[in-house]
């Protein structure tokens, strides 16, 4: 077969033809893999709330709740307020970390999970394993000076990552204040009005 | 300028590489003294190591890998040895000394050719190697004790410019009363590397160094003055003790060591004076960015390695005037 | 032909590799290979992309007037990598977390489009086909070295497994400047031994 000839009509017919191919293609394994990514996606924050909430059979965890620009996760056992896990973004060494923390119902932390992180390796890395300990959990951010002793607080900072440490100590007193300020935290039919119109605010901004 | 070339013989001046090299050992050794007072035996066993493994591995890449006559009587491997040592915390494991001096003389200098083919400074670039791949035992810093103090359970302390960068981050001058005093800042009984403790020995060494015209006074004199002039602006703006500041600027940290002994290196600055002063300016502006805004509480390493990396393009545009030459 | 079709497949392994000899996809030769495991997936979905992009240009070349042939490849090549993130974000989260931001970077990888244009352009389906598998096993097999190398200095460990405590481990290596050394030294060992 000759080659094409590079004609104006040529060209157009030819990147048409290919791009369609590519996006028949693509539109196509899109479908094939959404459900899968929506369902791990899902897996994996549900795992990280249920890592942070205290270990109860029965738990029931509600729909998010926005509240100062984090997300709630309301748990309830047996109709009782059982805890809360928050997702809290702050910026650490190396950028924005997220983390999950977890709260029981008079507001002790009973566990967190750190989800993302750009902290250096072998420094601010190491907050999931470093900060598991008696000097945070359990602690009550009110009752606990949540800084590093450095700065005159509770908590020993990571050695040679001061700024990490601070950081997170930072992240876990912005979730503290957030579960403890929101509205639905008592309130369980607050929570289903607030979890609505949470959704509506996401279908505003994918649109 | 009037240049005359008589026809030989001509009379060597009796410089070489191996004196110069012994002219700066000598004038470190006041900062060793200080460094043993302050550290003890730590001190003198992080030398040895150093000094000993530096020689050692140039020896060995000189003799297997590169296949040529070894260089090691000219001393400039023992004065690296010497300077990665003042350049180290003295509680460090002696196997991450050695690995700095492997880094040090292997990656630093005869990977690319050996004594005056690199670019970089080989004592800093083994010491930075050293600060990125073990942060926790770098930052270390052992409390000066005096000659007593053991080995490895030495207790640790802050340095003074950790306390200044704390002070300057919270914008609160009384944490600035932590600091030690400007004389014990100035002579030395203060926390930080082996051999930068002491102000007052690196200056008497600078003196030295001068009066044998071993090195010129450019390049130290124009780094000191950016920095003070660059502490005391930077001081008033942010309204912390401007005296407090710049004593502890000037005194605390590896400026004196990098600016006089590191700095001066004869392979990594410019050949001009007029260069020389540009590099000098530049190191003191980039040492004072990363004290003030940066990560960590102290960039010298840094911003001598930075600007050896700049004196290829320094030596290109300050070039020094070729014989013959008319002015344009 | 046979010798004809194992030259073009061997080429890219040591020859003409392409990490070490031609110095192409530096970005995720130096990015990706914290690890060996994250050197050789980078690898294995460089190469699945340079298999299909070169089968599939070398087929088309007909049709594609020269003019165009640029955006004509990049959408091709684009099309197979969006394929492999959707595929690695489906069904291996755990490596898609740790390569996702390199991942659509292959689309301007420099050996992709540089054998797309120097010999899938040229040459028919199944030379092209093989040419597209030994420059993708070969720029695997450098970034895995590459991979091994660092995560083993750096952590201790390699594909996981600990040689020794990872306190020992020099964290540059695990960092950038640690991939700019360890790939100057494995070039000049390369280099070293072709020259013999």
């Amino acid at each position: 077969m000759a080659k094409m000839k590079s004609t104006l009509s040529n060209m157009l017919l030819s990147l048409t033809l290919i791009a369609l191919v590519a996006a028949g293609l693509l539109a196509g394994v899109y479908t094939m893999t959404k459900a899968t990514i929506d369902a791990t996606n899902a897996a994996k924050q549900q795992a990280a709330i249920i890592a942070v909430l205290p270990q109860q059979e029965g738990l029931e965890i509600a729909e998010p709740i926005m509240h100062e620009g984090m997300e709630i996760y309301c748990a309830t056992l047996d109709g009782q307020t059982a805890g809360a896990a928050v997702k809290v973004a702050e910026n650490g060494f190396g950028g924005t970390f997220n983390l999950m923390v977890g709260f029981d119902a008079e507001g002790a932390i009973t566990g967190f999970q750190v989800l993302d992180h750009q902290e250096t390796p072998g420094l601010g890395s190491k907050m999931q394993e470093w900060f598991a300990n008696p000097q945070v959990i359990g602690q009550k951010v009110g009752e606990t000076n949540f800084t590093v002793s450095k700065d005159g607080g509770d908590v020993d900072a990571i050695t040679a990552a001061t700024i990490s440490s601070r950081a997170f100590l930072l992240a876990v007193t912005k979730a503290y204040n957030a579960f403890m300020s929101a509205p639905a935290a008592d309130a369980a039919s607050g929570a289903t009005v607030m979890a609505e119109e949470n959704e509506t605010e996401n279908e505003t901004v994918e649109e | 300028m009037k240049l005359i070339v008589a026809p030989a013989p001509h009379a060597h001046s009796g410089d070489s590489v191996r004196k110069n090299m012994l002219n700066v050992i000598i004038a470190l050794m006041p900062a060793f003294i200080v460094a043993m007072i302050a550290f003890g035996w730590g001190a003198v066993i992080t030398t040895a190591v150093s000094v000993c493994s530096c020689v050692l591995f140039e020896w060995l890449i000189c003799k297997f890998l590169m296949k040529e006559r070894s260089h090691v009587g000219d001393l400039s491997a023992v004065l690296t040895g010497l300077l990665l040592a003042f350049n180290l915390p003295c509680n460090l494991p002696l196997w991450i000394v050695v690995l700095g001096a492997l880094v040090a003389i292997g990656v630093g200098k005869m990977s690319f050719g050996g004594l005056g083919q690199n670019p970089f400074n080989p004592a800093l670039v083994g010491r930075v190697f050293l600060l990125i791949s073990f942060p926790v035992q770098m930052t270390t810093w052992p409390r000066p004790l005096g000659f007593s103090g053991s080995y490895l359970d030495a207790e640790t302390a802050a340095t003074p410019l950790y306390t200044l960068k704390n002070a300057i981050k919270a914008g609160d001058s009384s944490i600035l009363d932590e600091l030690p005093t400007l004389w014990d800042s100035f002579s030395g009984m203060i926390g930080g590397s082996l051999g930068e403790v002491s102000a007052i020995a690196l200056l008497i060494g600078f003196v030295y160094l001068l009066c044998t015209k071993t090195i010129t006074w450019h390049i130290p004199v124009s780094i000191i003055l950016t920095v003070s002039l660059f502490a005391v602006v930077f001081a008033a703006i942010a309204g912390l003790p401007v005296c407090t500041f710049l004593g502890t600027t000037l005194c605390a940290g590896g400026l004196m060591l990098g600016a006089i002994y590191m700095a001066t290196d004869y392979v990594t600055s410019p050949m001009t004076h007029c260069g020389q002063i540009v590099y000098g300016i530049g190191i003191g502006l980039i040492v004072m960015i990363i004290r003030c805004w940066g990560a960590y509480p102290e960039g010298m390493s840094f911003a001598i390695l930075i600007m050896n990396a700049v004196t290829p393009l320094l030596n290109m545009y300050i070039h020094p005037k070729r014989f013959g030459e008319k002015k344009k | 032909m046979a010798n004809k079709a194992l030259k073009t497949l061997t080429n890219g392994l040591l020859k003409e590799n392409p990490t070490l000899v031609l110095v192409l996809g530096m970005c995720p030769t130096l990015a990706t290979t914290s690890s060996a495991l994250n050197g050789m997936s980078m690898g294995l979905a460089t190469t699945f992309v340079l298999l299909c992009s070169n089968v599939v240009i070398s087929l088309l070349k007909n049709l594609i007037p020269d003019k165009v042939r640029i955006p004509a490849f990049i959408v091709v090549i684009a099309t197979f990598v969006t394929i492999v993130q959707l595929c690695m974000q489906a069904y291996l989260p755990a490596l898609y977390d740790s390569l996702g931001l390199f991942i659509p970077l292959i689309v301007v990888n420099c050996i992709v489009l540089g054998r797309a244009e120097a010999f899938a352009a040229k040459n028919n389906a199944g030379l092209s086909a093989l040419d597209g598998l030994g420059m993708g096993l070969g720029f695997t097999c450098s970034l895995t070295v590459l991979g091994a190398i660092r995560e083993l200095l750096g952590t201790g460990k390699i594909f996981d497994f600990s040689i020794f405590p990872d306190s020992y481990g020099m964290l540059i290596f695990v960092l950038a400047p640690g991939a700019f050394i360890a790939l100057a030294y494995v070039m000049a060992i390369v280099n070293k031994l072709k020259s013999k």
